[in-house]
């Protein structure tokens, strides 16, 4: 099945509708999917902050990530959980919008992101931990993280203008 | 009523005409306001953590204060400025609406109880300040920013 087949295939499901057409189902979603944003977006603000050294400096970097990493893993699994629900509640319309498909290459590159810190740049860590100013390469991970998050972020929020997926959801029917 | 007649002046003001009749102005400024609260989630959810005993504990909560403190006000700032531009291109609208005036309400209490009771907590010295105290001051603080956000998101409902 294509991808489109299968957003298709979700939206005729009995949940998606049923979701769909809530009156407070879709609202509660929606918001929880929004103020978890300050959970997960704002720790991991606060820490790409400290790698780039202009915040936090007084705490060990290993200190902020064992610390907060567990609250950002809680509010990510929230935001993705959310997330997936409303793309469950209308696949098919979200699956032609532009705003849609640029957040999730972005959410990919941010993954790839975090994955080169954790398995490379994090191994000197012991190194850097302590300093105010981290080296080039973490303050680099700290810089890209912010930038890859706004541009989610802003994605996010353009889903609901739809301004550009007309033409192709009318194709598509 | 000097309230709505502010308001009516606001909304037919050149800026809240601009707004309202751009198809982009809106969502950008909508965008700004929601990355500046990412920026204040984060600032405020640091101290309140250590205020609960909880993230980096109760130990570097008057550090974390200072530290996140010129991110607060930044990003403060930046809600304030674009909120207030939000506001004009639909402020009659916002008059009758109650989200408006709970979001208005709980964000004058949270921005009192931060300078105040909020700040003492933080900034004296854990030894001398029961725990119970510090949750408490996390906990209404907490609640307080809830408020000011769901009562943000329930404005978009209407």
């Amino acid at each position: 099945m294509s991808p489109l087949g299968v957003c298709r295939w979700l939206e005729s499901t009995r949940g998606s509708i049923a979701l769909h057409e809530s009156i407070w189902m879709y609202p509660i979603v929606e918001s929880a999917h929004v103020l978890t944003l300050c959970l997960f977006l704002g720790l991991t603000v606060m820490l790409d902050l400290r790698l780039l050294g202009a915040s936090l400096s007084a705490t060990r970097v290993s200190q902020v990530i064992r610390r907060l990493v567990p609250w950002m893993l809680a509010g990510f699994a929230i935001m993705v959980t959310s997330g997936a629900l409303l793309f469950y509640a209308a696949p098919v319309k979200t699956y032609f919008n532009i705003f849609f498909r640029l957040k999730m290459t972005f959410l990919l590159m941010s993954g790839l992101n975090v994955a080169v810190f954790h398995f490379s740049t994090s191994r000197t860590m012991p190194l850097w931990d302590q300093d105010s100013s981290p080296p080039v390469r973490a303050r680099l991970a700290g810089g890209l993280s912010l930038a890859l998050w706004a541009a989610i972020a802003v994605c996010g929020r353009m889903i609901a203008y739809n301004w550009f997926d007309h033409h192709a959801a009318a194709l598509a029917r | 009523m000097p309230i709505l007649e502010l308001f009516t002046w606001f909304e037919t003001s050149w800026i809240g005409e601009a707004i309202r009749d751009s198809r982009w102005l809106f969502p950008v400024i909508e965008s700004v306001h929601l990355l500046a609260l990412a920026v204040i989630g984060g600032s405020v959810l640091v101290v309140n953590l250590s205020l609960l005993g909880l993230g980096l504990g109760r130990r570097s909560a008057a550090q974390l204060w200072h530290d996140t403190w010129p991110w607060f006000i930044g990003s403060l700032a930046v809600m304030l400025g674009s909120g207030f531009l939000l506001f004009t291109s639909e402020a009659v609208k916002l008059y009758y609406h109650e989200a408006f005036w709970v979001k208005m309400s709980a964000l004058f209490l949270s921005l009192v109880f931060t300078a105040t009771v909020q700040r003492r907590t933080a900034l004296a010295d854990p030894d001398r300040v029961s725990m119970l105290r510090s949750r408490a001051v996390g906990l209404v603080s907490l609640l307080l920013w809830f408020f000011v956000g769901a009562g943000g998101r329930w404005i978009g409902f209407s």
